[in-house]
């Protein structure tokens, strides 16, 4: 076969300069620039390249468009495989690499096909009602087999290698569709004076007009209005771009398609991914062409009417040389004279009776034969038709043929417009659903209100481009638009859904859906539009039905006997045409997928052998290499470090909140559980927090700074619900009180010095500052400056030991951390991380996450004498309910190990000595740490209150690790419970 | 994506915003000791299908909690406003203290005020 | 009613599948029933057939206003599992397994419960501690679970991000072997045609409006089919309970959420189990068909509307890809919105009212659909005895008045956050 055989001599919109090489199933082939992959392909003469879902009919190109349910190929190998692109939307690039799917081994000869032949067995819901036996699981067994027949392409399971961006735009005018009546609103908006953006899926501007022949009236109409939206310096024309969805607040999801094939954008990212914000809409979206549906409608070389014309004049390709089109319209005339110009012998089936004079006028002008009254009632032909048989008034005839045009009308594209909730009503008038009621600034133009001819839509354009300017407060005037008249004529459509014929009729191309399955629908019950839907799979498809859903409409109405608007109406949902996922998440991906927070020690840590956790999005150091060979080793070292010299670690990650004004001591005092007004200037308390519902929320220390002002800091993983709930609770509850919060977390680096050589160190690194206990005692604090940026010691303990948490301006973060490293050397200090930390907690006999889980009660916590006697404090009341008072509740303990050569586990269960391990227990362990200072394991564990009696043993239980373990429950410090290493 | 008009900052999109829920329900006062006023403020919700009062706080921006009605049934914005009756005041005044206690009752305050 | 088997589809194919009849009938109302279920979804149509068939009451209608199957059961994503930690959730959610284990048999329709396995992937030490946890209680309630290690995970999903670029790697995961999904519309069907055939009426196109009331007590309800008279009535309209609720004058501790799902176009086998990603909100199995059926975090602001924003699509998307970097190439096909029932705890509600006569299944958050059996099994048994089902004991209203929330995630009362 020579290359590009079907192709016309002249005219189309190709760069006949400009060849373009691509595969298609391993055969070379050369298209032109400005081919999409659907016309290259008809231009060398393959009418054959899919397979159907579900029988494996084989298929051609029935579209020209994204609507496209046949022609669905797999692009590219490796990271780059993409299956299910329509051949129809893939503009072509030297390269390319395109293969068939959904066939076996070969597109040709494909195993698969006989599922045709089981067809009976195969009907609308047959997996429904078979494979439930023998045994239970036997489905299990059957999917197995299913699921390998289902699908369509095959993905890659490599990562994707390219990029794509995400970008975020505002207009004044947003335009959805650059057809004659997107443009004509484009230029209205814009001369009016908005901010225009004109979105265009198609690499070239005009939509239907392309579909007339390169070199006419519409051709010349189109150039200009081109011209004239380049010349303005407000319109943005984005080509390649779908406008996928329509969100709230006017926002509109776009892709663009950009590095693929303009080798001179190659190393941009591959899509872009837009958020449009728009004051205004004009929706202009277009209409879709219709199949009909007749016996084997589906063969290779049917195709919609206006693609056919399409590929003739935009493409110049000739895909058949005895042409039969069949329609009930005015519109598919015009390609019948297209081709017949072209020199093709056709011939129009039409289903009127009498179809308008004029149009068989200019018919017997250019020797169309016109077959009136007459429908198409089968098809012959298996990779590409041969013969039609028609049926009219003169009874059946059959008559070779090489391509079978057809259309059943158009349907406007309201997807976009339903995205927003807007309600497509019925139009008798045309045959097709359009909106219903826009809400404020958003508008309708063209076919997609169901305007027919190219001047109506041109009109109304210009119509809506003023009006949408208008909304955003631009009024210029605005010229009148030029005209275009295309003379198309729109007399009395059909709309019949015909059935005879021996063959399968498709509705539904892509899911293989027949009228015979709508009405197998209809006899079982589902009769509602959305049961056919989901009974038959009926609009599914990568194409999600955008040429089928009107003709199953008409389907089922009739054998409902119902009208249209009764039988129902499909919610289209986003997006418009397949995204990929890889532009939604455009560059937050790998280490990109969320924000890496540091701390300002982070360089330190990272070249000192910190083995680093992700905390939230914080990275802390877990433990550090050289205090071990696993954190199991290391957390034991550092603890020891920490207990018997000196331990220094980061606590920058904890939030710090400056809480100022005349009541912030009320305001405190009403936040926590345990009093803050008393709190004397200079002094530090751990405080706890509740939710409203007394569930324990946060807790940290608060130190008062002076008489009117505080510095509270939370955990790390709280701090952004802890401020936001003070700013809520001071503007909506308490707007009395005079308090300022705020945020000054990241204005401080901390890091806290712990063991009995803290001060020691202190005293080394701060050589003009007084620690001394009488200067700084346990729970006070200092004020001061380092190296010219403020400084904040104040003395508090987590671990038990004495200890100080120094804060700095974060600038001088890891300047100082290094100064106390070396001030600490004589005494031992190194530096520890988070397991350690949380070993020494649990040790003392302190609380965190584990136990602070959302569930826990001031009480359960064993804290509810923080709280005492006081009362109006958020979630003081509804702490108090029957169910948190139980004597069963389960409240903290301490478990030590009593048995040899064993450990205890976070979230083993808790079990009475002998008691039957079954159910939930009587309570878990939440932390564990092998303790030094004991020798064994200890943990904490909520434990139900009436069997927690220290001293007795209790049996934890670990069936993940077939593991039981005896404890001894004891006080859940177990570590200097008077307190006196604080001061050592 | 909602697009919230804040009053402070001008239309932004709506993840810059935080929700914070029914705005329709009364807190007690916070030294209320009634458990059936507390159970119904955290727990009963009218929900109701149409315009709904509700908080949002500009988290990432002016960091003010806001007041907004909106239609659950579409999400149509009808109004947003600063939550806090009058805006932040800009400077600690003890007539403005005066002022309010006329309207709240605060045994805590009024010890201080 | 005609049973589905193999010869029948094998005596159709032979006949042009003429001899099939409606899976149910199109039913009008009479003038009372013993028992009214507001809401034809899948808990409201589990409930006439549980009712029917374990209590012997079938004079019962199924009051639909749209068509069956049209809400959260014909939106979600299927998933089904039984890893609940907290008692009262566990057990009653492992019933449910149980029923969803025979329930293609029970009804004589396929659901296509396929158990092919879920696994949550942890991202730290600790993590995997909270789910060893999860996995204790299971076992300890007699429900399979494992704790898989970064290796085994690997061996099991190797598509997922093993690479050096993860923003949080893979730990290890929880992996309950018996969860999996099912065709969620069947499930609708399945038990409308069996409750059909117990002579259950289902009434489609049929929206209630408000409730005749006799004294205190409900005695019927007002639709736009007339009036019909119940012995008792129960509510099963998850996402709209409080809209319900307010005609009856229940107030109600719920509010109504909008959860998105997701699906790509149709892929040859791709993911065989269903995959939830432990550091953020992300889950995806694959469909029959072929598609990639994904969901995340809920939008975050109460809503009717039945449809999101592109913001969570945007998260969702991103976190797709940090667990699966293959899913980059895929293409979205379709996302929709449901509408949840939030409660404050995330728990359901199965309890009769304080309205004498009225009784309430709602609440279901994004969970309901695995729950669909035991929920219609356990409100069938609370409206036919007027008492709680034990499985369904914590599932009452007061309890919130009382404390005995019960909160799996312990992310409080806003019930957006849950």
């Amino acid at each position: 076969m020579s290359s590009n055989q079907k192709r016309l001599a002249a005219g189309g919109r190709i760069s006949r300069e400009q060849p373009v090489e691509f595969t298609f199933d391993g055969r070379r082939l050369v298209g032109y620039r400005g081919d999409t992959l659907a016309s290259a392909l008809l231009a060398n003469g393959v009418t054959l390249v899919g397979r159907s879902f579900k029988y494996h009919r084989p298929r051609g190109i029935f579209s020209a468009g994204p609507e496209e349910p046949n022609a669905l190929v797999t692009l590219g190998t490796a990271g780059r495989r993409e299956p299910n692109l329509p051949a129809t939307t893939l503009e072509l690039a030297d390269g390319m690499v395109v293969e068939s799917q959904n066939r076996w081994p070969s597109l040709a000869f494909d195993v698969q096909s006989i599922n045709s032949l089981l067809a009976p067995f195969l009907s609308a819901g047959f997996y429904y009602k078979m494979f439930m036996g023998p045994t239970r699981r036997a489905w299990m067994f059957y999917e197995h087999f299913i699921r390998k027949a289902a699908g369509l392409g095959r993905a890659g399971t490599d990562p994707d290698p390219d990029r794509y961006e995400v970008r975020h735009t505002f207009a004044d005018v947003a335009i959805v569709g650059g057809g004659p009546a997107g443009l004509s609103a484009a230029r209205a908006a814009a001369a009016a004076g908005a901010r225009v953006a004109l979105i265009e899926q198609d690499f070239l501007l005009g939509g239907q007009l392309l579909a007339d022949p390169s070199d006419g009236v519409a051709a010349s109409w189109l150039r200009q209005a081109k011209a004239e939206l380049e010349s303005f310096e407000n319109v943005t024309l984005m080509r390649r771009t779908t406008a996928f969805g329509a969100y709230d607040g006017n926002v509109i999801g776009l892709v663009e398609q950009c590095g693929q094939t303009d080798p001179q954008r190659a190393g941009e990212a591959r899509q872009t991914f837009t958020m449009l914000r728009a004051r205004s809409i004009v929706f202009a979206t277009g209409a879709i062409e219709r199949p009909m549906v007749f016996s084997n409608n589906d063969r290779p070389s049917v195709m919609l009417a206006s693609a056919a014309r399409t590929y003739l004049n935009r493409y110049a390709v000739l895909p058949g040389k005895k042409v039969i089109v069949a329609t009930g319209n005015d519109g598919a005339w015009r390609t019948a004279f297209d081709y017949a110009a072209s020199g093709a012998e056709v011939m129009v089936a039409d289903l009127r009776a009498a179809p308008p004079a004029a149009l068989t006028a200019e018919a017997a002008r250019l020797r169309v034969a016109v077959r009136a009254g007459t429908r198409i009632v089968d098809l012959d032909g298996g990779h590409a038709v041969r013969r039609t048989t028609l049926a009219g008034p003169g009874g059946e005839s059959q008559t070779a043929c090489d391509l079978v045009c057809m259309s059943g009308g158009w349907s406007p594209t309201v997807h976009l417009t339903s995205h927003l909730g807007v309600k497509p009503v019925y139009r008798d008038d045309i045959g097709g659903f359009v909106p219903g009621a826009f809400t404020a600034g958003r508008f309708g133009a063209g076919s997609m209100m169901g305007t027919h001819s190219t001047a109506d839509a041109i009109d109304d354009g210009h119509r809506a481009g003023i009006e949408a300017a208008s909304f955003c407060g631009k009024s210029a005037s605005v010229p009148a638009p030029s005209k275009l008249d295309l003379g198309e004529t729109a007399t009395a459509p059909l709309r019949e859904i015909s059935s005879a014929g021996r063959g399968k009729a498709f509705v539904d191309f892509q899911m293989d859906v027949t009228t015979k399955d709508i009405e197998l629908a209809h006899r079982e019950g589902y009769e509602s539009v959305e049961h056919l839907k989901r009974y038959t799979t009926l609009g599914m498809g990568t194409d999600q039905g955008k040429t089928s859903n009107f003709p199953a409409l008409v389907a089922m109405a009739a054998l409902r006997n119902a009208t249209i608007p009764e039988t129902g109406a499909t919610t289209f949902r986003p997006p418009y045409t397949p995204v990929a996922i890889g532009a939604l998440a455009g560059r937050a991906t790998g280490h990109h997928f969320k924000p890496i927070r540091r701390t300002p020690m982070h360089d330190w840590h990272m070249a000192n052998g910190a083995e680093m956790l992700e905390v939230g999005l914080w990275m802390r150091p877990y433990f550090y290499r050289q205090s071990g060979r696993d954190v199991n080793e290391a957390y034991v070292a550092e603890m020891r470090t920490v207990r018997q010299a000196a331990g220094l670690m980061d606590i920058s990650t904890l939030g710090k909140i400056d809480v100022q004004g005349p009541d912030a001591a009320i305001f405190l005092d009403r936040v926590y559980a345990n009093g803050f007004a008393k709190l004397p200037v200079g002094r530090a308390r751990y405080g706890v927090m509740l939710r409203d519902d007394g569930i324990v929320f946060d807790d940290g220390t608060t130190t008062r700074l002076a008489e009117n002002r505080f510095f509270m800091t939370t955990s790390t993983a709280k701090a952004a619900d802890v401020l936001s709930r003070l700013e809520f609770l001071l503007d909506t509850a308490w707007p009395d009180l005079r308090v300022a919060v705020t945020s000054v977390s990241d204005e401080w680096a901390a890091m806290s010095v712990a063991g009995p050589k803290s001060c020691a160190i202190l005293s080394a690194a701060f050589p003009a500052l007084d620690v001394s206990d009488e200067a700084l005692p346990h729970m006070g604090r200092l004020e001061s400056e380092w190296e010219g940026r403020a400084l904040r010691i104040l003395r508090l303990s987590y671990s038990g030991e004495r200890a100080y948490e120094i804060y700095v301006g974060a600038t001088a973060g890891g300047q100082l951390w290094s100064r106390l490293l070396e001030a600490g050397r004589a005494f031992d200090l190194k530096p520890y991380g988070v397991e350690a930390l949380g070993a020494l907690r649990v040790e003392k006999g302190h609380v965190a996450g584990p136990e602070i889980d959302g569930r826990t009660t001031l009480d359960d916590l064993g804290l509810g004498r923080m709280a005492g006697k006081r009362t109006g404090f958020v979630g003081d009341v509804l702490r108090r309910r029957p169910a948190y008072l139980a004597p069963y509740r389960q409240r903290l303990v301490g478990l030590e190990c009593i048995e040899d050569g064993k450990r205890l586990r976070g979230g083993a269960i808790l079990f009475l000595p002998g008691e039957k391990p079954y159910g939930h227990g009587r309570g878990r362990i939440t932390s564990v740490t092998f303790s030094p200072e004991r020798g064994h394991y200890v943990g904490l564990a909520l434990l139900a209150g009436d069997v927690a009696v220290e001293g007795n043993e209790i049996t934890a239980v670990y069936p993940m690790k077939d593991e039981t373990v005896r404890a001894r429950i004891v006080s859940p410090v177990f570590l200097d419970p008077q307190g006196e290493r604080l001061h050592g | 994506m909602l697009r919230i008009e804040c009053p402070c900052c001008g239309l932004r999109d709506q993840d810059e915003f935080r929700y914070g829920g029914d705005a329709s329900v009364t807190r007690p006062g916070h030294d209320d000791p009634d458990p059936e006023a507390w159970y119904r403020y955290v727990y009963v919700r009218a929900n109701p299908a149409g315009l709904h009062r509700e908080f949002w706080q500009h988290v990432i921006g002016c960091r003010q909690w806001l007041m907004v009605e909106r239609d659950t049934r579409n999400h149509a914005i009808a109004s947003v406003a600063f939550a806090r009756k009058a805006p932040a005041k800009k400077s600690f005044t003890q007539t403005s203290l005066a002022q309010k206690s006329l309207t709240k009752k605060s045994p805590v305050r009024k010890s201080t005020a | 009613m005609a049973r589905y088997s193999a010869f029948s589809i094998f005596r159709n194919a032979l006949s042009g599948q003429k001899d099939w009849q409606r899976a149910w009938r199109a039913a009008e109302p009479k003038p009372s029933y013993d028992v009214v279920i507001i809401g034809g979804g899948g808990h409201g149509l589990a409930t006439a057939f549980y009712l029917a068939e374990n209590h012997g009451i079938r004079n019962v209608a199924v009051l639909e206003k749209g068509y069956i199957g049209g809400g959260n059961v014909g939106r979600n994503t299927t998933v089904i599992r039984s890893n609940y930690l907290l008692d009262g959730n566990t057990q009653f959610y492992e019933f449910s397994m149980k029923l969803w284990e025979g329930m293609s048999r029970a009804l004589n329709f396929n659901v296509m419960f396929s158990q092919r396995g879920q696994l949550v992937t942890a991202h730290s030490a600790d993590q995997l501690d909270g789910f060893s946890h999860r996995a204790n209680i299971m076992r300890l309630n007699g429900i399979d679970a494992d704790i898989l290690d970064r290796d085994e995970v690997r061996r099991l999903v190797p598509y997922l991000d093993f690479s050096d670029t993860a923003r949080f790697p893979i730990h290890g995961a929880i992996f309950q072997g018996r969860a999996g999904t099912a065709r969620h519309d069947a499930v609708a069907w399945g038990y409308a045609r069996a409750a059909d055939g117990h002579g259950v009426d289902i009434i489609q196109n049929c929206e209630v409006t408000g409730f005749v009331r006799d004294g205190d007590r409900i005695v019927g309800v007002e639709t736009t089919k007339g009036r019909i008279g119940a012995g008792k009535v129960g509510l099963a309209v998850a996402g709209h309970t409080s809209v319900l609720g307010a005609k009856a004058g229940l107030e109600l501790p719920i509010e109504s959420h909008v959860l998105q799902a997701f699906v790509t176009e149709p892929l040859k086998p791709l993911v065989d189990h269903v995959v939830a990603y432990g550091a953020d909100h992300f889950y995806v199995s694959q469909s029959d068909k072929g598609g990639l059926v994904f969901g995340g975090n809920l939008d975050g602001y109460n809503s009717y509307a039945q449809r999101g924003n592109l913001g969570v699509v945007r998260e969702v998307a991103e976190a797709a890809i940090a667990l699966m970097p293959c899913i980059s190439r895929i293409r979205l096909l379709r996302h929709w919105g449901g509408v949840m029932d939030m409660t404050p705890d995330a728990s359901p509600i199965i309890c009769p009212t304080p309205i004498e006569g009225l009784y309430l299944n709602g609440g279901w958050c994004y969970g309901g659909f695995k729950a669909t059996p035991a929920s219609g099994w356990c409100f069938a048994h609370t409206i036919a005895t007027g008492k709680p089902h034990p499985l369904v004991a914590a599932y009452g209203l007061d309890r919130f008045r009382t404390g005995r929330a019960l909160d799996e995630a312990g992310a409080g009362p806003s019930a957006w956050l849950q």
